[in-house]
């Protein structure tokens, strides 16, 4: 079955359908189509799988996801165009330049914890670059992957997007089958997996994995701004969210506002009662509800702490003095569990995040320019925010993606197109000049070795701005001592003239 | 370190021990044998040596020199101390500088000027390359590669602003390279110079520690790169390590940051399965694909024959962007035969064995392999002798070769050009299409519908038409390949790309709490349809507005 699903779609690749441009424009218009048609069932779906909150789904998903298709359709001829590139003196009658081309079929992984931007944002990409691209969705979010199922064939090319559903099985089932390229997005653990599968036919991947994505708290900043906006980050979709805020680095004297931040933010958002709120999310299914369960056994909650194992329901917790060596502090939570570690300045909060593998986000509060400048340069992660949580994700112009154990390659924009794409450097020559290229045939001779290093030299070869800025400025150069030469002798023929 | 300065010591005392043994079975040809050689003849003697003589276990300590037998773990014990020292040096952030990356290039450099005579001779040795071919193809690129490198580094170090929506005009959006941290460099015979440096530049100038593992089959540039590497740049931060390709695995599985790997394509599988266990990014160049070279009826032959004489039997074919058969229209073989004939004999002579332009094979094994080849599949119109003893073999040249012929089931990797017909452009496109994505694709014709087609249907790492191999010696185009023929692409600013982590940073400050606002619970649909509103109005420009 998911065979016979690839095979149909590589052979609808090498038709060569997926190839023209009103084409691909055609399909996410009709992607962008289906997304405003049936936002409602999206929603529901949603619902029945996280208890997402309805506000969230246009936010969270959809209105990410149409801007990303209208950017991709408006700028999608001047993506595909080929890129010329500087040419040097060897190859000036000649074009180089880099030319987009498709992969073929692409493997798209979904996850569960946003269903269908996840799914959708890197298909967008898969589409736009001209590949056959069959798509997985997580099979925990089974509502929201079944619509997924019904939906696309209506709205999309049959045959070069089919949609596979299914378990660990099925998934392991695809993974078998060659694909030009896979994109996962996941946790670690599998992330291995699915490489060392693609490893074996030698396909590139795209992992897109989570981590623990520290948030650093300086002392000198707005707190209540800092709160709300990480209380947000943190809990929103019930902090099943892998860019989410992890953990809180602070100094211990600004703890206890911190807390008590948050806990009136809480207040606010999701009233006394978060679990009679319509707007806050539930757990995905009664494993990862265990699991964090036992995550916070053996620590008192300072703020929330409360849960219902039928509901799937955890609080909004705050843990304050969490030690490093945590068991809290050694997997990603995935929750909505936050713990306070505290730091005694930056240089320990820097040591601390270095310490760790490098995470997928990092966030950094501060009104202190140099406090920003340090944690920019001397942390790595695959992508930081100052001053507020999660926004760099949303900013199309901005590659999005981890780095080391957080994952490898980048999507959003042009860059999703550009992960989907071979950049294939062409260089078009003609068969004239062949006088030029008789230096390089054997049989060869000290004295051509001397020419070609003469000719290879890069101030020569190199046509770049400087090259040109030196022959402007040699020539105007040039031709002012000429000019002044001229005046001279005009004023010496003119003297000599009067002294006549 | 204590593994370096022991096997050192045992080095010594071996070379005393061997030199008086050699001189007692009455050998002395060995005295005046520089260092390098003399290491490498001194292993063949202990192979043959110390089996039956039982020469203490000094002996055993000093068979480090890849005899593919157990001593291989202190390559592995080494490589842990190479790459703690190297992680320690990228903590305390050494190469973060720009001018501390300057100077390393700028001493790459130096050593490639002042070593060059040294690089003409070890390449000589080991793959009889031509002193032309060596300054050409190996130093002066990765020189060219550095200056560029040196040049622009300036420029690719800076963050790069990028386009803001209508949420983030107070804020700044910038685009960091940093440095992925300690990278492994894996090479390959073929040009064993260029494959190892031009990556180590692109490594240097994105501030990266590096291990470099040059091929154990050129083991005289190998050697000499150990030897001066270390006596140029930056010792805690640069090494070489000397392995074997079986032990790559398991030095991959130490856990690098980046792992760049130049080879063959079951080495590069192994070496990818290996970095997937520890979530390792890859850059794979393959070889062991089959370059097609599309020679159409209507080109200047006599050109065409001299650019793809010269492509294919320089370093004796073994080139991983060599053409690797010509898929020729029917109407020009007879033609283009006679023209390859001609060529042949002006660049070799009528003797190419005696040529000073004419390389060998690197060894025995890749002898045997295309001997086979060329013995088993089509008819040789051209050469086709072979010296074993001087691992030489004639360019040859194979016509009427079918497709189903061995050689064509593998890279040939040697000087010997098969010769197909095509009667037609869409058939040459389909016998291209149908085999695994190569790194290149050529085409020779003076029709430019002919070459935008190959171009437009065919896929590979990359393109040259009228020409060949050109395009992978340019600073300003990636070099790499695509599906079979490997991931990931390097030269120029690509390398530096390669090897950097592209931090997305988003500075925002925060003032403008009344706006942000709208987007926290408790939820309403005012504000819903408020932020609706603003993302539709923005529909035509990017995405003006996203999440308030």
């Amino acid at each position: 079955m998911e065979k016979q699903a690839v095979q149909r779609a590589r052979e609808a690749f090498l038709a060569g359908r997926s190839r023209p441009l009103e084409f691909r424009v055609q399909q996410l218009k009709s992607l962008q189509r289906m997304i405003t048609d049936r936002q409602g069932e999206i929603a529901t779906a949603l619902k029945q799988d996280i208890n997402r909150s309805q506000y969230d789904t246009p936010l969270f998903e959809l209105i990410g996801l149409e801007n990303e298709i209208s950017l991709a359709v408006s700028k999608l001829a001047q993506w595909a165009a080929p890129r010329p590139v500087e040419r040097n003196l060897l190859t000036i009658s000649d074009q180089a330049y880099i030319q987009s081309e498709p992969l073929g079929v692409v493997l798209i992984i979904g996850a569960w914890n946003y269903p269908w931007a996840l799914t959708l944002q890197p298909l967008v990409g898969a589409i736009a670059a001209g590949n056959a691209a069959v798509v997985k969705p997580s099979e925990l979010s089974e509502y929201s992957a079944s619509l997924l199922k019904a939906l696309l064939p209506r709205y999309l090319d049959q045959e070069l997007y089919p949609v596979v559903c299914g378990g660990v099985s099925e998934t392991q089932e695809l993974l078998r089958q060659r694909f030009d390229h896979v994109f996962y997005t996941g946790n670690s653990t599998v992330g291995k997996l699915v490489m060392e599968a693609a490893a074996r036919h030698l396909t590139p991947v795209t992992l897109e994995l989570g981590g623990k994505s520290p948030c650093y708290i300086d002392k000198d900043v707005d707190l209540r701004v800092a709160c709300r906006r990480i209380t947000w980050g943190k809990f929103v979709n019930c902090g099943q969210t892998c860019i989410a805020p992890d953990y809180i680095l602070c100094e211990p004297s600004i703890q206890n506002r911190v807390v008590e931040g948050i806990r009136q933010t809480l207040l606010e958002f999701y009233g006394p009662d978060p679990k009679s709120s319509p707007d806050y999310g539930r757990i995905i299914n009664q494993r990862h509800f265990n699991r964090l369960m036992t995550l916070l056994e053996g620590y008192t909650a300072t703020v929330g702490g409360q849960s219902d194992s039928s509901q799937r329901y955890i609080a909004p917790t705050v843990v304050k003095d969490v030690p490093p060596q945590a068991r809290l502090m050694q997997e990603e939570i995935f929750g909505p569990l936050l713990p306070i570690v505290t730091v005694s300045d930056i240089d320990d909060a820097i040591h601390f995040i270095n310490e760790r593998e490098k995470p997928l986000a990092l966030y950094v509060f501060s009104s202190n320019k140099k406090v920003i400048k340090r944690m920019l340069a001397e942390t790595t992660s695959g992508g930081v925010t100052v001053n507020d949580v999660i926004m760099h994700y949303t900013l199309n112009s901005l590659p999005f993606g981890g780095v080391g154990q957080s994952g490898t390659g980048r999507y959003h924009g042009k860059h999703t197109f550009d992960q989907f794409s071979h950049h294939r450097a062409c260089l078009v020559k003609s068969l004239g000049m062949e006088e030029v290229h008789m230096v390089r045939y054997p049989p060869q001779n000290r004295q051509k070795v001397r020419r070609v290093r003469l000719a290879m030299r890069t101030s020569l070869v190199d046509f770049s701005k400087g090259t040109y800025i030196w022959a402007v400025t040699a020539s105007i150069v040039a031709l002012g001592l000429l000019v002044a030469l001229t005046v001279i002798l005009i004023i010496t023929a003119g003297v000599s003239c009067t002294c006549l | 370190m204590s593994v370096d300065s022991s096997l050192g010591q045992a080095t010594a005392h071996a070379r005393r021990h061997v030199r008086r043994l050699k001189f007692g079975s009455g050998e002395p040809e060995f005295q005046c044998v520089p260092f390098i050689h003399f290491k490498k003849s001194f292993n063949d003697h202990c192979i043959s040596k110390t089996m039956s003589t039982p020469p203490t276990h000094r002996f055993k300590a000093l068979r480090r020199n890849r005899l593919e037998e157990p001593c291989m773990k202190t390559r592995l014990l080494e490589c842990m101390e190479l790459l703690k020292r190297a992680r320690a040096a990228f903590q305390a952030g050494r190469t973060f500088d720009e001018s501390f990356r300057q100077v390393q290039l700028e001493a790459l450099v130096r050593m490639l000027v002042e070593h060059e005579c040294d690089f003409v001779d070890a390449l000589g040795r080991d793959l009889h390359k031509p002193r032309f071919e060596t300054v050409v193809s190996e130093l002066i690129l990765v020189k060219n590669e550095a200056l560029h490198a040196i040049n622009n580094l300036k420029k690719w170090m800076e963050p790069q602003p990028v386009e803001r929506n209508l949420t983030t005009t107070l804020d700044e959006c910038l685009v960091v390279c940093e440095p992925l941290g300690v990278v492994l460099i894996v090479g390959a015979w073929c040009s064993p110079v260029q494959l190892c440096l031009v990556p180590l530049v692109g490594a240097i100038a994105a501030g990266n520690c590096v291990i470099i593992n040059p091929s154990e089959c050129s083991s005289h540039t190998s050697e000499l790169l150990h030897h001066l590497i270390p006596s140029y740049l930056d010792n805690e931060c640069y090494h070489v390590t000397l392995a074997g390709v079986n032990d790559l695995a398991e030095i991959v599985d130490l856990k690098f940051d980046h792992v760049f790997f130049t080879g063959n394509r079951e080495h590069g599988g192994r070496v990818a399965q290996a970095a997937a266990r520890t979530l390792t990014p890859v850059t794979l160049v393959l070889g062991g694909g089959k370059n097609p070279c599309y020679v159409d009826q209507q080109c200047d032959i006599p050109t065409t024959a001299r650019r793809i004489t010269w492509a294919r039997f320089h370093n004796a074919g073994q080139s991983m962007v060599a053409p690797d058969y010509v898929l020729c229209h029917a109407e020009a073989k007879a033609q283009l035969l006679q023209a390859l004939r001609c060529c042949l004999l002006q660049f070799y002579g009528s003797d190419p064995q005696e040529s000073r332009s004419f390389g060998r094979i690197v060894n025995l094994e890749n002898v045997h392999r295309t001997t086979d080849l060329l013995r088993r599949s089509g008819k040789v119109a051209v050469g086709g002798q072979v010296n074993e003893a001087d691992k030489y073999i004639a360019p040859t040249i194979l016509c009427d070769v079918i497709d189903s012929d061995p050689i064509m089931q593998q890279e040939v990797f040697g000087p010997v050009l098969p010769i197909l017909t095509v009667n037609s452009i869409d058939e040459a496109i389909s016998f291209i299409s149908r085999r695994e994505k190569p790194l290149c694709v050529y085409a020779y014709s003076s029709n430019s519908k002919v070459i935008s087609r190959l171009m437009s249907e065919t896929s590979s790492g990359s393109f040259c038409s009228n020409d060949s191999v050109l395009q992978s010696l340019m600073v300003v185009l990636p070099f790499g390949g695509v599906g079979a023929s490997g991931m990931g692409s390097y030269h120029g600013r690509y390398s530096f790309d390669t090897f950097s982590h592209r931090k997305s940073c988003l500075l925002r400050n925060s003032c403008i709490e009344c706006v942000t606002y709208l987007r926290y619970p408790p939820y309403e649909e005012r504000n819903l349809s408020l932020m609706t509103w603003a993302s539709s109005l923005s529909q035509k420009s990017q995405g003006w507005c996203q999440i308030l």
